[in-house]
């Protein structure tokens, strides 16, 4: 490995350290400190983006970089942070199966994904495409965030981190996706984030509590 | 060469010969014990001395004049059978001169009778190593399951002995029916049941793979593989000691010669995938073993628990050198088959010196139940010290024999990520930190089992009784823990020994495993070598200086006082570590594995009782229903027996019309 | 002259680790003590307390066994033997053709059997306590460790640690993710093995919380003093562990193993010990000791970091 460009070398880098903070939202459980993690990730995200324009010479990658810093380190965790502090979740501390046990899941996750991407990192042209097994194994590993978890806030911050392993594994595989995508991307996630906000309220007015548990009572009694 | 094969059948021969001696005269202690038992020590050894020298001939062969008319008796002597060979030998030596010093009458079974048993038990595993055709082999199979069977019940007069002995028999014959399909299926279409004739027939992939598959399940029932394990925790305790030793030490390693013959030999050719299920049932059984091993409460299903995580591990390995074999790393395959036959022997002695050291702890104090022994390394000093190496070579530790076996394991599994097969290569590097997991596991288990029985403060006056060994228990004891000593200082020429066994089955051309005879150096490009002469040599010498610079340069001076404890006066002996308790992290961190029955005191009880059960998830959730289900198709056939007679006679002419019906 | 020069870096390493390894604990203690706004004993004080142990007449509790009594020594030379065994200052050390890093957890493991045992040999609550804390600790680590071992063997494909720095040393220097999260595996390792916080606290009073000064209760005299020096050998030698593994330049490697090498290794071992002993420092003054079970939690995730670094090695091995 000691013959890859130094570049390469962080990139590879920024990847592995990409896939420990999915691993590390996994074990989390004060909700604040998900959002920090998130914030880390775009920030992740944009420095990639960054030294693959200056390594590739795409200017569009320029943008895209300053879309994901203006979003996903700046406004979406701010955003975040305000309904934290207005909804009163800090902690989410009942969990599935114990810490361990996600960890181990995710470990076979890990395994899975690498496992899956190899034959189709061997189909891309790019000289990144060894991060695509890391894509998938964040995708996945943000979804097992999401199923694991109680506190609707928790699973919003997993379906965004699961963003950020798409928009990961895109822009290794093909070295980002035409800019229209993005942008169309870009503002789903920005509506889906305010109703999403609307919807959190929704929830607490009904059943004073925002644990996801609440919602199963919403089923035909037998 | 016949001379080995007929050596091998004068010694069993010479066995059978003994037990029919002790038979004629059953109540005679005095012939049993100090004739005849040593005597069949010294034919173990000579099996042994045998087996060394006759691995390193090519295979000769015999045929008997005795079997069925067209199916006679062949006899083969290989260099996979001499290692198992020497394994029955000289573990048996060992055992039967502790035996000697064992058994008195009065135990239930008259001493010439359990004479009779125990060598007819050799006999047959003997048998078992050198059977050449499927008919030779599943008599043998059945003599060993039978005078096992035996042996395991000497004490007939209790219930849950003669429990532990059907459930024993039981399973024992669920394995028998598996063996004899796969050998059913081996034989593809020749009709020939001799070995020969099953290695050269072509078998259909999808026979090959069925073959193996009830290979695994049968030869896995007799090893006490999870999850047909159930039997092995009861039978084992229930046996006596120096029986359980040969059980655990011997006859679970027949099980896997059976396995090691079948698919390297029989198969000839192992596809990869095989080895992904004796892996995985390996692993499991490994971690189950000694994670249960740690919350037991009596000392011989302690020990037995630990022979399922040592079974656990020989079938990883084999499930190794299979995907090894299979994807063609032929020098890797053959490290693992020879990291399999070390762990193989290592385990013989290993155990058999646990088991039999709880023989005498057993007979000094009649208690099997480790809430009530202590402190008998000063009472019984032989029995402590030499069971001490036992428990320290089972935990895996440098220089003793436990290290070499685990270290060649992880030896093999360090090369598993160049597995070309996609998943199989990251999940191979799992299996190693499982084995390790499972090796530091077996140290607690085994921290439990020493420091509860030996060390502390007795917990019970009547252990201040407790005589040490006899002579001949010590001289067994001693025998066993000087072959720990001996494997695990030079692992070398017994790898020359064991290499002889991957050459001859076309695994390899030329050793592969170098170094001289104090220092081995498995994969020969690779710079991982050991060297254990050495590191006892510094070790020694270390200790020592220290020692004498010590006394030289300031004193060596001590007093006796009471013990320190934080200044707490009134101490005694029930406030130390109880086998529960210290087993108590191991049962909240592996808590799913366990089926747990707790009774807790209540603040107002005027006799706080606290009790657990632990019990085997796979007994409730896989047995019971099963037994259920045979219990009501039993009952739904029972129907039948209606007891009148007009009924009987009219299932007799209902069979009689239809038999004309169909005929004309 | 070659033999020469590795029987005698041998020896200067041997000596060295029995010599430096109380100042090293000393240092640790100087560095909390400042971070924590104390004033700081002085660095020499193991030595002191050493000496005076040795002074003592040793009072043996009247049930204990000769194994209580020869314990010390068995873990005082298996810290020995390991300390002969790990590169500090040179690569070619005749003596790791003897045993390789497998072999060396197995000799720590070793020790820790030998502690837990004499222990349990007395017979007192506090004892047994400390054996059972200690036996469950070491039984987590000891996989974690093994698969730290195992990815740093990868790149040099050597189990033996000469060889794993050597390899490292030699190549050019490039950025290794997977070493990055198995060197974080090993300090979560290293503060559990060694009974720093936030798994045990070496400097507490209170005995149910002790894990390894619980299992030292009984002992006196020049069996504590060999204890004490056991225990600072063993955070010493897991200190070297770690530069071998993960920073081994500066020492002298085998193809250039000369008196000059072995002279300016010296120093820079002394720097790298220093840093080690600030960053220790600073881990333990920020970090709370967790309760007794969630140190396995602790273990578990330094496992799944050494082996997430193996599975990113993996991966990212066959890189264009």
């Amino acid at each position: 490995m000691s013959e890859l460009p130094f570049d390469l070398q962080i990139l590879n880098a920024l990847a592995a350290l990409f896939l420990l903070l999915a691993f590390a939202m996994l074990a989390q459980r004060r909700v604040v400190a998900l959002v920090n993690l998130l914030a880390f990730q775009g920030a992740l995200l944009c420095a990639a983006t960054l030294l693959l324009a200056y390594r590739t010479g795409q200017t569009h990658l320029y943008f895209s970089a300053l879309l994901t810093l203006a979003l996903k380190v700046v406004f979406l965790p701010w955003l975040l942070h305000r309904l934290i502090r207005r909804l009163g979740v800090y902690w989410d501390s009942e969990q599935l199966i114990n810490t361990t046990g996600t960890m181990l899941l995710g470990l076979l996750i890990v395994i899975f994904a690498f496992g899956l991407a190899q034959p189709i990192a061997a189909l891309a042209s790019t000289a990144t495409r060894n991060a695509i097994g890391i894509a998938v194994a964040v995708v996945l590993l943000a979804f097992l965030t999401m199923i694991t978890r109680r506190k609707a806030m928790s699973q919003v911050v997993g379906f965004l981190s699961m963003e950020n392993g798409l928009f990961f594994g895109a822009m290794s595989a093909t070295y980002g996706m035409p800019m229209i995508v993005e942008l169309g991307v870009a503002l789903d996630v920005l509506v889906a984030m305010l109703v999403l906000g609307v919807f959190f309220f929704q929830i607490r007015e009904q059943f004073d509590s925002l644990d996801l548990h609440h919602l199963e009572s919403l089923k035909e009694e037998q | 060469m016949p001379d080995a094969t007929l050596s091998c059948l004068t010694l069993l021969g010479a066995w059978a010969v003994i037990g029919l001696v002790g038979l004629a005269r059953p109540g005679d202690v005095r012939l049993v014990a100090r004739f005849l038992f040593p005597l069949g020590a010294f034919v173990g050894a000579a099996l042994a001395l045998v087996a060394l020298v006759g691995a390193a001939e090519p295979p000769s062969q015999l045929v008997l004049p005795l079997g069925l008319p067209d199916l006679p008796f062949h006899v083969r002597v290989d260099a996979l059978a001499c290692v198992f060979l020497f394994l029955l030998g000289s573990a048996s030596a060992g055992v039967s001169l502790f035996a000697a010093g064992y058994f008195r009458s009065g135990e239930g079974t008259p001493p010439g009778l359990l004479c009779l048993q125990y060598h007819l038990f050799l006999a047959s595993m003997g048998l078992v190593l050198l059977a050449d055709d499927a008919y030779l082999f599943m008599l043998a199979w059945e003599t060993m399951a039978l005078s096992s069977y035996f042996l395991v019940t000497t004490q007939h007069r209790l219930p849950e002995i003669r429990r532990a002995g059907f459930l024993y028999l039981l399973i024992a014959h669920v394995g028998a029916i598996a063996i004899l399909l796969c050998f059913g299926v081996l034989q593809g279409g020749s009709w020939q049941f001799t070995f020969d004739a099953m290695r050269s027939a072509q078998l259909e992939p999808k026979s090959a793979a069925l073959a193996f598959l009830l290979a695994l399940i049968g030869f896995g029932a007799k090893a006490g593989l999870v999850p047909l394990h159930v039997w092995l925790p009861e039978a084992h305790p229930a046996a006596p000691s120096p029986v359980s030793a040969l059980m655990s030490g011997v006859m679970l390693k027949t099980a896997l010669y059976g396995l090691l013959r079948v698919t390297f030999d029989l198969l000839g050719h192992p596809v990869w995938s095989w080895g992904l299920a004796p892996l995985a049932l390996g692993l499991f059984s490994a971690l189950y073993g000694v994670v249960f091993a740690a919350a037991q409460t009596d000392m011989k299903r302690l020990l037995a628990w630990s022979s399922i995580e040592n079974v656990g591990i020989l079938f990883t390995g084999v499930g190794l050198a299979i995907v090894f074999a299979g994807v063609g790393m032929q020098p890797l395959a053959s490290l693992a088959l020879v990291a399999v036959l070390y762990h193989a022997v290592n385990h013989a002695f290993m155990k058999s010196l646990l088991f039999v050291g709880t023989g005498s702890v057993l007979h000094a104090t009649h208690e099997r139940n480790l809430g009530k022994l202590g402190g008998l390394i000063r009472r019984m000093p032989w029995v402590a010290w030499l069971t001490l190496v036992g428990a320290l070579a089972i935990a895996g530790l440098p220089p003793l024999n436990g290290f070499v076996s685990e270290w060649l394991l992880l030896q093999a599994f360090l090369s598993a990520y160049q597995v070309p097969k996609p998943f199989v290569g990251m999940l191979l590097p799992l299996g190693a930190a499982l084995v390790a997991l499972a090796a530091a596991l077996a140290g607690y288990v085994m921290v439990k089992f020493y420091g509860v029985i030996f060390l502390g403060q007795p917990r019970e006056p009547s252990l201040e009784n407790a005589r040490d060994a006899d002579t001949l228990e010590r001289v067994g004891l001693s025998w066993l823990a000087a072959g720990c000593v001996v494997l695990g200082l030079l692992p070398r020429p017994f790898i020359a020994f064991l290499e002889l066994v991957p050459m001859q089955l076309g695994l390899i051309e030329s050793r592969t495993i170098g170094g001289s005879w104090w220092r081995v150096v498995p994969v020969m490009e690779r710079q991982a070598a050991y060297a254990p002469v050495v590191f006892l040599f510094v070790a020694a010498l270390v200790i020592a200086l220290t020692v004498l610079v010590v006394r030289r340069f300031y004193h060596a001076r001590a007093r006796r006082a009471a013990p320190w404890d934080c200044g707490f006066a009134r101490l005694d002996a029930r406030m130390q570590d109880t086998a529960e308790g210290f087993g108590q992290p191991i049962r909240h961190i592996f808590q799913p594995f366990f089926a747990m029955r707790r009774e807790l005191p209540s603040p107002f009880d005027a006799a706080p009782r606290y009790h657990v059960t632990v019990g085997d998830r796979i007994w409730t959730l896989a047995y019971l229903p099963i037994a259920d289900l045979v219990q009501r198709a039993a009952r739904a056939v029972a129907w039948l027996q209606q007891g009148r007679i007009a009924t009987y006679l009219l299932y007799s002419f209902v069979t009689l019309l239809l038999m004309l019906g169909l005929v004309l | 002259m070659s033999a020469l020069i590795s029987w005698l870096t041998q020896t200067l390493e041997v000596l060295a680790a029995i010599a430096v390894a109380p100042l090293f604990s000393g240092w640790i203690a100087q560095c909390r003590a400042w971070l924590q706004n104390k004033s700081a004993p002085s660095i020499w004080l193991p030595y002191r307390a050493i000496h005076k142990l040795f002074h003592k007449e040793a009072v043996l509790a009247e049930s204990a066994s000769p194994l209580f009594r020869f314990a010390p020594y068995a873990v005082f030379g298996s810290m020995v033997c390991a300390a002969a065994i790990i590169p500090s200052m040179g690569t070619r050390l005749p003596f790791s053709s003897a045993a390789d890093a497998i072999a060396l957890v197995g000799l720590l493991a070793t020790a820790r059997v030998f502690v837990a045992l004499a222990a349990m040999d007395v017979g007192t609550a506090f004892g047994t306590l400390g054996a059972r804390r200690e036996m469950m600790v070491g039984f987590l680590a000891e996989p974690a460790l093994l698969m730290v071992i195992f990815v740093a063997s990868l790149l040099s494909s050597s189990t033996a640690l000469p060889a794993i720095s050597n390899a490292l040393a030699t190549q050019p220097f490039a950025l290794y993710p997977s070493l990055a999260f198995t060197a974080v595996a090993f300090i979560l390792v290293l503060l559990a093995e060694n009974a720093r916080i936030p798994v045990d606290n070496p400097a507490t009073h209170l005995e149910l919380t002790m894990i390894h000064e619980a299992m030292l209760l009984e002992y006196s005299a020049r069996h504590l003093a060999l204890m004490e020096w056991a225990a600072a050998l063993k955070l010493f030698n897991y200190a070297c562990i770690g530069f071998a593994l993960f920073v081994p330049w500066g020492v002298a490697t085998a193809e250039a193993q000369t008196p000059a090498a072995l002279v300016v290794s010296l120093p820079i071992l002394a720097a790298k010990l220093a840093a080690a002993g600030v960053g220790l420092a600073l881990i333990e003054t920020v970090s709370a000791k967790l309760r007794v079970f969630r140190a396995p939690e602790f273990l578990a995730t330094a496992f799944m970091l050494a082996v997430l670094g193996l599975l990113v090695n993996l991966l990212q091995r066959a890189s264009p």
